[in-house]
């Protein structure tokens, strides 16, 4: 059990590494899109919600996952809508420049 | 039965895996406006696969409550992703909540699952999860608040302030050191979700809205880290890398804001900037401005070669986005060269800028950061001021006194000529006074800025309506 986590730790550790190279190189102009990005991404905590829900070991497990899956879900659903609506609108002056 | 169990299990962290490296890459493709569609795309798979394969997990026994929940979610889920552009910063910290409270709701099932044996560790990532998890949840709900203008902007602050809040956030460790300690004491868990819980609230509330860009980042932070600790907690290493992707990205922004600003973290979270008062205010001498018609702006823009307008939080407030792109579109006619100067800090939220002028279909390529642009403004004709002001206040790089000197500013008082549209000569959410708008080369155009954008683009094209 004391492995399981220390392999957490170094998957976390990597992946605090990936993210910190991955988004410097992430243009300001974009700052805001990167931002409900990742909320959506942070979003996948709705797995362990769900896994709740669906176990339904104990009335307070059900209803705060439950809970859980439907905030998640918004995010999920609402943070890539809105992500998508606003790359769309970044259009780059496509004309010969002067 | 047995290693069906087993092979199920398999291929649900094969799932796990091709989902975290989908979501490496969507992250990746945010780099450039041309990839970043493509990096949505690959979330979205990445999420979908995740989602479908926990619902092979052996454990469930219970599918029509999960269908409901996920319809629910996905209900609330669409208008959120519909608000409009101007409603952004607080539609992100509404997630930011939303995000913090699912985090914490699972954190408080699991305890109770487990609650008279749970492990020494694992009870310390619990108590970060929920910890981080419940402060972020009512400091976001907070910050939405203010930014949706429910709460007021102005910073309140009291006597002892940061005496009440350091204890409050001491008081939380405690209790999860002591629960770490002494794991059977589940009586004092709800105590560790409401102090920081109350924590979130007064941590918010001497923010101002100038501070909104790094403690919306801050949040994202946190939102991203107490992820990271549920993921500890359900050992899932999917979730262990999407909360340290989230909580890198807001700490990288937080700390872009924070320079952008000139200050440290501490200083954001515990220096209530708003409340800086004048000091100088009662000795000054009457100063002079300049001011001029929409008609006499007209003239200048129309007569030079190269413009840059510096948007800030009050032509968003004013909506005044789609007369900008009217105006661009007028000078841009006539041939004059127009930029857009963008400070980091400018709106409410990290890009908050670029995504207004880009709703307003203004090309990103005229859109430029700060660093680029700054060393252009001495061969500006005129730098044309909407609704910014402590971002292109000169007292920052010279008058030692100030409270914002050492903030990097844009360089508009190099410009040729700067014209100004700003309501009256009250100061701005920082509350110092501009020495900007004392300049000889400086005009100030008074009025709300979509009605004087629209009566310069009037002009120019010829209307004297």
């Amino acid at each position: 059990m004391g492995s399981a986590l220390i392999n957490g730790l170094f998957v976390f550790m990597l992946a605090a590494f990936i993210g910190f190279e991955v988004i410097r190189r992430v243009s300001p102009l974009l700052h805001t899109p990167l931002m409900s990005l990742t909320n959506a991404l942070d979003a996948i905590a709705v797995v362990g919600a769900i896994v709740l829900v669906g176990e339904h070991k104990s009335t307070l497990s059900f209803v705060f996952g439950f809970l859980a899956v439907v905030a998640a879900t918004s995010n999920v659903v609402g943070g890539f809508l809105i992500t998508d609506r606003m790359l769309k609108m970044f259009k780059s002056s496509r004309p010969t420049k002067p | 039965m047995n290693t069906d169990l087993a092979g199920n299990q398999q291929i649900i962290e094969i799932i796990y895996l091709i989902a975290s490296v989908l979501f490496i890459l969507s992250l990746k493709w945010m780099s450039s406006p041309a990839t970043a569609q493509r990096g949505v795309r690959a979330g979205e798979i990445g999420m979908v696969l995740a989602i479908a394969g926990t619902l092979l997990h052996h454990g469930i026994v219970d599918y029509k409550w999960i269908a409901i929940a996920l319809v629910l979610g996905s209900g609330i889920g669409i208008p959120l992703g519909m608000v409009h552009m101007t409603a952004v910063p607080q539609r992100t910290a509404l997630s930011h909540a939303f995000g913090a409270f699912c985090v914490t709701l699972v954190g408080t099932a699991e305890f109770y699952l487990r609650t008279p044996n749970v492990p020494r560790f694992m009870m310390a990532v619990l108590s970060m999860e929920v910890i981080l998890g419940s402060l972020t949840f009512t400091g976001s709900l907070m910050a939405a608040g203010k930014l949706q203008e429910i709460l007021p902007q102005r910073p309140l602050t009291y006597k002892g302030q940061n005496f009440v809040n350091l204890s409050l956030l001491g008081a939380s460790v405690a209790i999860a050191v002591y629960l770490v300690i002494h794991p059977e004491a589940h009586q004092l868990f709800p105590v560790m979700i409401a102090v920081p819980l109350l924590f979130g609230v007064l941590m918010i509330v001497p923010i101002g809205g100038a501070d909104m860009p790094t403690v919306i980042s801050l949040l994202n932070s946190y939102a991203g880290l107490s992820a990271a600790a549920m993921g500890f907690v359900v050992d899932s290493k999917l979730l262990i890398i999407a909360g340290a992707l989230d909580g890198s990205s807001g700490l990288i922004l937080s700390i872009i804001m924070s320079k952008a600003m000139n200050r440290s973290f501490t200083n954001v979270l515990f220096g209530a900037f708003g409340q800086v008062q004048p000091a100088a205010v009662a000795g000054q001498e009457e100063k002079t401005v300049r001011s001029a018609t929409a008609e006499e702006a007209a003239g200048i823009l129309a007569a030079a070669n190269k413009v840059v307008i510096v948007p800030g939080y009050g032509m968003a407030v004013a909506q005044a986005q789609h007369k900008v792109r009217e105006l661009y579109d007028a000078l841009t006619k006539r041939g004059v060269d127009v930029r857009f100067a963008i400070h980091p800090v400018a709106g409410r939220m990290p890009g908050h800028m670029n995504v207004l002028l880009a709703e307003a279909d203004i090309p990103y390529d005229r859109l430029i950061e700060m660093d680029d642009i700054n060393g252009d403004f001495p061969q500006t004709d005129v730098a044309l001021v909407i609704g910014a002001n402590d971002v292109t206040n000169p007292a920052a790089r010279t008058d030692t006194g100030s409270p914002i000197f050492g903030m990097p500013i844009l360089d508009v008082d190099k410009a040729r000529t700067v014209m100004v549209i700003k309501r009256g000569m009250s100061p701005g959410f920082a509350g110092i006074d501009n020495p900007l708008y004392y300049l000889d080369k400086t005009l100030m155009l008074f009025g709300d800025a979509k009605a004087f954008v629209n009566s310069i683009v009037h002009e120019l094209s010829g209307n004297t309506h």
